[in-house]
């Protein structure tokens, strides 16, 4: 019974959006208070039958019920518990279901909570919100029901894929859809206030939580799959421009764009189309990426078992989302006002740099992703890699951080470029100190590596710049914010930049006993022995590490695993991590003669890499939160007032 | 600047920013992307030896030889029309195995092999990159099990 009451949740919840959708609509054109009164109640009801849809199917799932296909598909009884809880979305149906419950919720959360926006406005984003919810829900339900029924039920299910089993995987997708979800609302907004016309400051500071929450948990998510990537599958990197990581990044780069022109537009009213522009970008990225994941259109190593047929479906949703949402800002950006003018040098000015060279960026990404597609349509095919990446984006990105140290210290309207020099002397001093140094000490760095360090370490002193002469405890929680996202990304750069210049890597034939060296360890793999885990064994190398310069031993256990369902073998890299970098070790196979292959890394300060990511997360909550609690305060404000 | 001259500033330092992307990339891909040629590719046109590319196919059953230095395995590639010789220093990666499909980068030797820097083997069982499926479905090899997806 569960599951067919799961899916007649999902049936009311997709009759609920459509009622959104009529009311809103009628309700503005027919001026009818009545019909546009219902679509908040109606929002909230969306959001929670959609919510009991969902959580019937995790039921479904931490029951181990074999009669319902998707879980006898995706699920396995002697499933730790977490696996399968996660299970839930660790697949097709289940992932979308998952993506249009956020999005209802995301819904019903602005109709209970949103106070400023004028009503009208109010409705329309709303009404903007079903009609996105509606083309998911038709897709769950004549695509993909996760609540088909199995007869006979299966006596047992086929497993989750081992690399999935993993705690930070369980949480990543979700993170990720949170993201997507989030920009899907800004754009919400964003078409509420074209239809209405009330593209201003009072729009702005509406979107702007939205935008920030959306980017905080891209930057989580994509913190997070970079860091799995890196020691799930044993290959030592961090990055590997995968369309899949592609289609996470696209959409960070459009929401860092937008997160920038809305303070813009929110603070002095300027960038009103652009702003609009970006939003519209922004949520067909979020889209864009959903559709690349899903679709199996892609050859990549995150593409878990796709199925294309159902490609075609969400890329007629993609057409009529982007496409409407084009004619849309096409209609109406013509009767959008110019907003305030400022000068070239001003904050304005400098934040008009970041949204250019981020969407270039962002335009180069797009290109590389989607090339090898469109080569392949016709009939050619090629892959595009990290070389063609890395050398265009690469130089662009120090460009902006460069632009980054600056932007911060600059003020709004006008500015004097003696002022600003005048500033920028002690950042400036330091990075051509780093530079210097890492140019003589390291003297094989690439030149992005050395002006990689040498900027990361201006922006870490630049971005502290704003607190000058400033009361710390009066600063507001908003700016703290910006100050630890903008130390993040030096941080994060530095990691980048030194684990690129300065790793080393052996690879040996490893006998019992004997040394190997790499960076400054001694390294010996003293036994090979077998282990069991949960559902999985292995044989695990046991390797003793111990540096140069002494101090205790380090054990490291690399492991390959043998999961029976599905049967699957993985290597399990060992990790061992000091304050300057991380050692990683991957066992290979054992040859005729007894020796195993062991994989070395020596990755001097990789973990500033993924700190920093976190760091940048950490600002985007502090600035969510010093917003919210101010909009709060002069929401207040105006109620005692009347 | 007046607010008319600073809308067509920005369009403009916008459009500008869309065509040097545009012309950074295209020109970049020019030298940077990889092609992508199956063993029966190799037999009928003679690949590019000064570029990485990439050979996908299946591991011909038996043919993985472990060379003497220890880190070192040679192996074959076929698309059941025509195999390639493969060479790889490294631990490769986990679902690489005898019948399975495989996607190598590297490049091709003067003398008809190939050396992988890489190795790219899918983490499903039941998957196959489409480019594999297909162009084994037109060598006429669609029926061997892992060739109908």
């Amino acid at each position: 019974m569960i599951a067919e009451a799961g899916l007649a949740a999902l049936w009311f919840a997709a009759a609920m959006a459509l009622l959104q959708l009529a009311s809103a609509a009628l309700g503005l054109r027919l001026k009818q208070d009545e019909l546009a009164a219902a679509v908040r109640p109606v929002a909230i009801a969306q959001g929670a039958l959609a919510a009991l849809s969902f959580a019937l199917l995790i039921i479904l799932f931490l029951r181990s019920d074999m009669s319902v296909l998707l879980v006898a598909q995706n699920s396995h009884s002697a499933k730790p518990l977490l696996y399968k809880f996660a299970g839930a979305w660790g697949n097709h149906e289940g992932s979308m279901l998952l993506w249009v419950t956020v999005l209802a919720l995301a819904g019903a959360g602005i109709a209970m909570f949103e106070r400023k926006l004028d009503r009208a406005t109010l409705i329309a984003t709303l009404g903007a919100q079903a009609f996105i919810a509606l083309g998911f829900y038709a897709f769950l339900v004549i695509a993909s029901n996760p609540f088909t029924r199995l007869d006979p039920p299966a006596l047992d299910g086929m497993g989750l894929n081992p690399l999935l089993q993993d705690p930070g995987l369980a949480f990543h997708p979700p993170t990720l859809y949170f993201g997507y979800v989030g920009l899907s609302i800004a754009f919400s907004f964003a078409v509420g206030a074209m239809i209405t016309r009330e593209v201003g400051p009072v729009f702005a500071r509406a979107m702007r939580p939205w935008v920030l929450g959306a980017w905080i948990f891209l930057t989580i998510g994509i913190t997070a799959g970079s860091y799995w990537a890196y020691y799930e599958l044993g290959w030592g990197g961090w990055w590997f421009w995968d369309p899949v990581e592609n289609a996470s990044l696209m959409p960070w780069l459009a929401a860092t764009a937008l997160l920038h022109s809305v303070n813009v537009l929110a603070a002095r009213d300027g960038l009103r189309a652009w702003t609009l522009m970006l939003a519209v970008v922004a949520f067909s990225m979020s889209m864009l990426g959903t559709f690349l994941v899903r679709s199996g259109i892609l050859t990549s190593v995150h593409a878990f078992a796709v199925d294309p047929t159902r490609g075609s479906f969400i890329l007629v949703l993609l057409a009529i989302y982007i496409g409407g949402a084009l004619a849309l800002y096409g209609a109406r950006v013509g009767r959008v006002k110019a907003g305030q003018p400022f000068d070239l040098l001003s904050r304005e000015g400098g934040l008009v740099l970041n949204n250019l060279l981020l969407s270039v960026i962002l335009g180069i990404v797009l290109i590389g992703t989607l090339y090898p597609i469109v080569a392949q349509a016709m009939g050619q095919q090629l892959s595009v890699g990290p070389p063609f990446f890395n050398k265009t984006t690469g130089p662009i990105a120090l460009f902006l951080v460069a632009a980054m140290a600056v932007g911060p210290m600059l003020r709004w309207r006008r500015d004097e470029a003696n002022a600003i020099l005048e500033k920028m002397t002690v950042p400036a001093g330091a990075a051509a100190l780093v530079t210097a140094a890492t140019f003589l000490a390291a003297d094989d760095a690439s030149w992005m590596e050395i002006v990689g360090l040498g900027l990361a370490a201006a922006v870490a002193i630049a971005s502290f710049a704003p607190l000058w002469r400033r009361n710390l405890l009066r600063t507001p929680l908003f700016t703290w914010g910006m100050i630890v996202a903008h130390f993040g990304c030096a941080v994060s750069l530095a990691g980048m930049a030194a684990d690129s210049a300065f790793t080393s890597e052996r690879l040996v034939a490893a006998r019992y006993g004997q040394p190997y060296y790499v960076g400054p360890w001694r390294i010996v793999l003293n036994g090979v022995a077998p282990v069991v885990g949960d559902n999985w064994s292995a044989v695990e190398g046991r390797v003793t590490a111990i540096r140069s310069d002494g101090g205790t031993p380090l054990l490291l256990t690399p492991q390959r695993r043998f999961y029976a369902s599905p049967p699957t073998d993985t290597a399990e890299a060992s990790i061992r991590t000091r304050v300057d970098g991380q050692l990683y070790a991957v066992l290979g196979a054992q040859d005729a003669q007894g020796r195993w292959q062991l994989r070395l890394w020596w990755k001097p300060f990789v973990t500033l890499i993924w700190f920093g990511g976190g760091l940048i997360a950490l600002g985007g909550a502090l600035s969510l939160i010093g917003r919210i609690s101010r909009e709060r305060r002069s929401v207040r404000r105006r109620e005692e007032a009347e | 600047m007046k607010r008319k001259h600073q809308r067509l500033f920005l369009g403009l330092a916008a459009l500008g920013a869309i065509g040097g992307a545009s012309g950074l990339a295209l020109s970049a891909l020019q030298d940077q992307a990889a092609f992508f040629y199956t063993p029966s590719d190799v037999a009928t046109k003679s690949p590019l030896t000064d570029k990485a590319v990439r050979l996908g196919g299946m591991v011909e059953k038996g043919s993985i030889r472990h060379l003497s230095d220890g880190v070192t395995i040679a192996f074959v590639v076929t698309d059941n029309a025509a195999k390639v010789p493969v060479r790889f220093t490294g631990v490769a990666p986990d679902l690489f195995k005898e019948g399975s499909g495989v996607v190598a980068e590297g490049k091709f030797t003067d003398a008809g092999g190939f050396v992988a820097d890489n190795l790219l083997a899918k983490h499903d069982e039941r998957y196959m990159p489409p480019e594999i499926a297909d162009k084994m479905a037109a060598a006429g090899a669609g029926t061997t099990a892992a060739g109908t997806k």
